[in-house]
Formats: structure tokens, C-alpha cells, sequence
């Protein structure tokens, strides 16, 4: 064997070197469609919402059973955060009420973090309907959606939200 | 100069009321303090020879306890906001009772906030999907299999000190104030391994991690410090991570604020903008003195706190004692700790303990003679970014004082003539 091709042999084992040492790869291959039902993150936009709707006439009684023996019956005074109230709160030199209504920027945060962890005894337990319902339920508390406006996956991401536009990026965000 | 003095048995002043040159720490000019006490009474009264070393003692145990005589080294756990909603809450570290730099694992602070779930590691799954070219799904036998890191890092909760954003000084202990601080050595995976296995789009910017516990706890974070420095944590201290810290797999955002360092992590979702989870919208958000908020606050910025003296260990009997701390910063590593005992009129350096590593706490000391009298002590940190500990008053004008998160500003522990430390405003 010729010092050139001596030379070729140990250049072509160097180059496989890497696709041999980078074959760590022990995640299974995943379907989107398996995924799907882990997937309860609802942005912004909506996109990921389910089927189902509901209005706050519907939510009163979900709102009831479910949430009202932590936080309160009308979204205030129970041992867990106030839900309702607090608009104007944010003021300069005031004590903040940070509610849904006066701070929570996006209404589709109501609903993801609803479905994902409420009630807190009992998490991942109400229907998509339910879940619809009884965030316009909350809203409507607020004075955001009527007692009749239906909630859906059309609807919710549409909904305004009076502290849309009171956040900010902090000014030394090192990325 | 120093030398005569030394010989003197004197330390060398190097602030007010009583902070003695670090070098004092190394010289042994402390001796004629400490040995003023001379002992008395019969030798066998002073120096018994106990049962314990006339008999034989207790046998082996499969997994090693404290002494019983240190039952009282425990976290702080305050009551849940209603008699049903156990598991929303905190169990805070006793910084005052411990040494070093790393927390033991059984006092790391616990913030959740849907209780502890109790997971089989081999029912559970880590899924990376979204953005990504193929979607994966990882056992746990699978992330053992990849090669893994340890860095040793302080995990600080974003509510820590916040009592101090009070108008007035809670009359708490340091595990009630600033117990939401904690450091272990951590070892795992780093994400960006498993980020790059599953093909990360273009297009991507963020991720979303979430946990497997009751409320699914989930944070939007960004994808540069995915790809930088985040570690999918199978160990804490040696041993897999405890259940409180996210068993059997949490992420490590090293340097983030404690939040995003997502426990029983299940699912990573790349995507292009933030989810705006209820965790990133209405908490964890900094509500400034007018009606704006800064949102996605990360870094947990340069501070420190003197551990000891602290209230609960009252000073006995003038003289010598070491002002022992810890420092720390989201952003690098600690350049300098400055020490005052008289409510930050005057200042002196204290001596850094290796290692200094970065977004780990560093222990520092300082040398201090107690005339008896009243004292305020605090510590000042300045990181490698340059970045100094604020006063109460400069983080006030900056952010007001309804932000609940990220208070960094100086401590200070008032101590009385009778030794008591209190939390005070000075």
C-alpha cells in the first residue's frame, strides 16, 4: 500500500469519525398526532384551541361547583387569588388588585390555565365546555364578554383584554 | 507596621465599628480575644470521658441521617393560604444554620405550586415537539444513555425577599426573608443535545417547558438559552433529584429565575413566540411604579446576604466574630463582597471562598470585633459584569416597590446590645 493511499484510508476513517461519535440518538421518533394529546399549551393566537364553547349564562353554575369555595362568589374574597375587580388598581402610588380583569393580558391564558390546572383538587377534570364556560364566566365578571356571548375556539383569542398593552421588556434582558 | 501590631494580638481596623481587615482572617491576630477564657474547675468535670467512648457505638444505615442533636436545622414552611390547599407554597432553606456553598438536598427550598407529584420514573416521558424536524419522545433509561454534565448552581425563586418590598421591616428570620435561595451540584443532559437530535426550525425562537405535576406548571423561555447552557437535571448533589426539586427530571436554566427551572419536566414545545402562560402574564411579571410591567425578567440579578449573624443566633459575649455570607449573580460570577457594620457608612472587602463559580453563590467572611453596642450589618455585591448590589432606596427609584419579584437590594440585620439580629431598613 502506497504512502498516498495509506494517507486516503486514515482521511476517509477521520471523516467517518464524527457520524460515528454523534450517533447518540436515543429519543423515539414521536407522530405529531400522539403528541397531540399532551399538547395543552394555548397561545395567543389560539391555534391549539379545542372544539367546544360556552358562555358566562352556562359558566355561573360551573363557577359554583367548582371555583367559588377558593375564590369567592363573585371572584373575590376567598383564600385564593381575586379574580375579578381591581381595574384602575395599577396606579402609580395604589395598592395593585392584579386580577384577570385589571392585569391578565390574554384571555387564552384563562383558558389554558383553567383546563391544565383547575380545580385545584381535581385538575384536568372539566370538559372543554365547562372550561369555555366558566372563562366567560370570569370575564364576564370583569365586564369583558356579555352573559351570552359564546365562547369558542374562534372567539376567545379575539377577546380584548383591558392590560393588553401594559407589559414591557425589561430593559436589561441579557438575550 | 501590621507585624508590631499583630505581636500586639491587635487586629487591624478596616471600616467602622469594628470590621477588621481580612487579613486578620488569616493572621491569627484574633488569638488574644479568644483566649481570654481560661478554664477551670477538677479534670475530670472538664473533660469527662463520656459513655459513648465505653461502649461500642450504633451500627451502619443504608441512608445516612443528621445527628438527632441537629433536629432544629429545618426549613421554614409557611402556612398555605387556605386549611385545603396544601402543596401551594414554599418550604424555605435555613441559610442561617449552614456553611458552605451547597445546599443540602433535604433543605434546597421547595416552591410549588400543585404540591409534589409522586412519579414513577418509569411511566414518565420527556416529548420535544413543535418546531422541530422530527418530534422525539425520551424515556428515562434513554437520557441516561446520552453523555452527561454537572455545574454546581444556585437556584433563587423569583418571590425571594420579597417581604422586603414591604413599607415596613418584617420582623422574620432569614429562612422567612431570603430562604427561597439554594445551591447544589447538578448533573445532567444538556438540552441543547436533545434539542439539536430532534432538528430545531428555523424559525423557532422560543420553547415552552412544562411539568407533570397537578397544575402542569409550564414557562416560555428562550431558545438562545436553551442552546446555551440549560441542563435536563437527572442528579442533584450525587443522588437523583429529590421529589420536591423535580424527580425524576427537572430542568436547570442556570442563572434564571427560579420559576423557569421547570420541575417534573414532560414536554418541551419549540415555537416561534412566547405561549404566555398564566406563570409568564399574571406572575412572575414586575408591576412598576407607574402602570407598566417588565415581563420575561430571567436573570436573577447581582445580591447578597449575610447569613450569620442573623436573627436567631444572638451574639454571646463581645469581641471576635466572623460575618459569614453568601453572594451571588444571574448574570457572571462575584468580583467582590463589601461588608459595613454601621448601616453602610463605611465599607471593607471581605474575602471571597473558593470556588468562584459562575451563577453560583460564593461564601464570603469577615473579620469583626463586637464592642457590645448597636450595629447594622450588610453586604454589597459586585459581580464580573460590573453590576453592583443596589441600595433599598436606588432599587426603589428604578422599580418602585410593588414588584413582589427579583428584590436584590442590600440587607441589613440591626444588632442590639443584647446580640439579637432584626430585619431593618437602614
Amino acid at each position: 500500500m502506497s504512502t498516498h493511499k495509506r494517507l486516503g484510508l486514515i482521511a476517509v476513517w477521520f471523516a467517518l469519525l464524527p457520524s460515528l461519535t454523534q450517533a447518540q440518538q436515543f429519543g423515539q421518533p414521536i407522530s405529531p398526532a400522539d403528541v397531540a394529546p399532551w399538547d395543552i399549551s394555548i397561545g395567543p393566537d389560539g391555534a391549539t384551541l379545542p372544539p367546544g364553547h360556552g358562555t358566562a349564562a352556562q359558566g355561573e353554575a360551573v363557577y359554583a361547583a367548582k371555583c367559588a369555595a377558593c375564590h369567592g362568589e363573585k371572584g373575590t374574597g376567598g383564600p385564593a387569588d381575586v379574580l375579578a375587580g381591581g381595574r384602575g388598581s395599577l396606579t402609580t402610588g395604589k395598592t395593585p388588585s392584579k386580577t384577570v380583569g385589571s392585569y391578565w393580558p390574554y384571555a387564552t391564558t384563562l383558558f389554558d390555565y383553567v383546563r391544565r390546572a383547575m380545580p385545584f383538587t381535581a385538575p384536568k377534570s372539566m370538559t372543554d365546555d365547562e372550561v369555555y364556560a366558566v372563562s366567560a364566566y370570569i370575564l364576564n365578571l370583569n365586564g369583558i364578554v356579555g352573559i351570552d356571548d359564546v365562547l369558542d375556539a374562534q372567539s376567545l383569542p379575539r377577546v380584548s383584554m383591558p392590560n393588553r398593552n401594559g407589559f414591557v421588556r425589561f430593559p436589561r434582558d441579557p438575550g | 507596621m501590621a507585624k508590631r501590631k499583630s505581636d500586639r494580638g491587635l487586629a487591624e481596623p478596616a471600616a467602622g465599628n469594628g470590621i477588621l481587615s481580612r487579613r486578620t482572617l488569616f493572621e491569627g491576630a484574633i488569638a488574644a480575644t479568644a483566649s481570654s477564657m481560661t478554664a477551670a474547675g477538677a479534670a475530670a468535670e472538664l473533660l469527662p470521658v463520656q459513655a459513648y467512648m465505653q461502649s461500642p457505638g450504633a451500627g451502619f444505615a443504608t441512608y445516612g441521617q443528621p445527628s438527632r442533636f441537629e433536629d432544629k436545622v429545618l426549613r421554614v414552611i409557611p402556612p398555605p393560604p387556605a386549611p385545603g390547599l396544601l402543596g401551594i407554597g414554599t418550604a424555605r432553606t435555613p441559610l442561617h444554620l449552614l456553611d458552605g456553598m451547597i445546599t443540602p438536598s433535604g433543605l434546597h427550598f421547595e416552591r410549588s405550586h400543585s404540591g409534589i407529584p409522586d412519579i414513577d420514573p418509569d411511566q414518565h416521558r420527556l416529548v420535544i415537539h413543535g418546531l422541530v424536524r422530527q418530534p422525539l419522545m425520551f424515556t428515562l433509561d434513554a437520557l441516561h444513555r446520552y453523555p452527561m454534565q454537572s455545574r454546581i448552581a444556585f437556584i433563587e425563586c423569583a418571590g425571594n425577599s420579597g417581604a422586603l418590598n414591604a413599607p415596613q421591616p418584617q420582623p422574620l428570620g432569614i429562612a422567612a426573608l431570603h430562604g427561597l435561595l439554594s445551591c447544589s451540584e447538578w448533573t445532567g443532559v444538556r438540552l441543547a443535545t436533545l434539542l439539536e437530535e430532534a432538528g430545531v426550525d428555523p424559525a423557532a425562537r422560543w420553547l415552552i417547558a412544562e411539568g407533570a405535576d397537578g397544575a402542569s406548571m409550564s414557562r416560555s423561555i428562550p431558545l438562545a438559552k436553551a442552546m446555551d447552557d440549560a441542563l435536563v437535571c437527572l442528579y442533584q448533589n450525587g443522588e437523583r433529584v429529590r421529589p420536591s426539586n423535580g424527580y425524576p427530571v427537572r430542568l436547570l436554566l442556570p442563572g434564571f429565575e427560579g420559576n423557569t427551572n421547570v420541575k417534573w419536566l414532560r414536554r418541551i414545545k419549540v415555537v416561534a413566540t412566547p405561549t404566555m402562560s398564566k406563570d409568564e402574564t399574571s406572575k412572575y411579571t414586575i408591576l412598576l411604579k407607574d402602570e407598566k410591567a417588565w415581563q420575561f425578567v430571567f436573570p436573577m440579578e447581582v445580591k447578597s446576604l449575610i447569613t450569620r449573624p442573623a436573627p436567631g443566633i444572638a451574639l454571646t459575649s463581645r469581641g471576635f466574630y466572623e460575618i459569614s455570607g453568601l453572594a451571588w449573580s444571574g448574570n457572571g460570577s462575584i468580583r467582590q463582597v463589601d461588608v459595613s457594620a454601621d448601616g453602610g457608612q463605611s465599607w471593607a472587602p471581605a474575602v471571597l471562598q473558593e470556588p468562584i463559580l459562575p451563577k453560583a453563590p460564593v461564601r464570603f467572611r469577615a473579620p469583626w470585633q463586637w464592642n457590645g453596642g448597636p450595629a447594622v450589618l450588610q453586604s454589597r455585591a459586585t459581580d464580573s459584569t460590573g453590576m453592583v448590589q443596589p441600595t433599598r432606596a436606588a432599587f426603589a427609584a428604578e422599580r418602585g416597590l410593588r414588584g413582589i419579584y427579583h428584590y436584590n437590594a442590600i440587607a441589613s440585620w440591626r444588632i442590639d446590645e443584647k446580640g439579637e439580629a432584626t430585619n431593618v431598613y437602614a
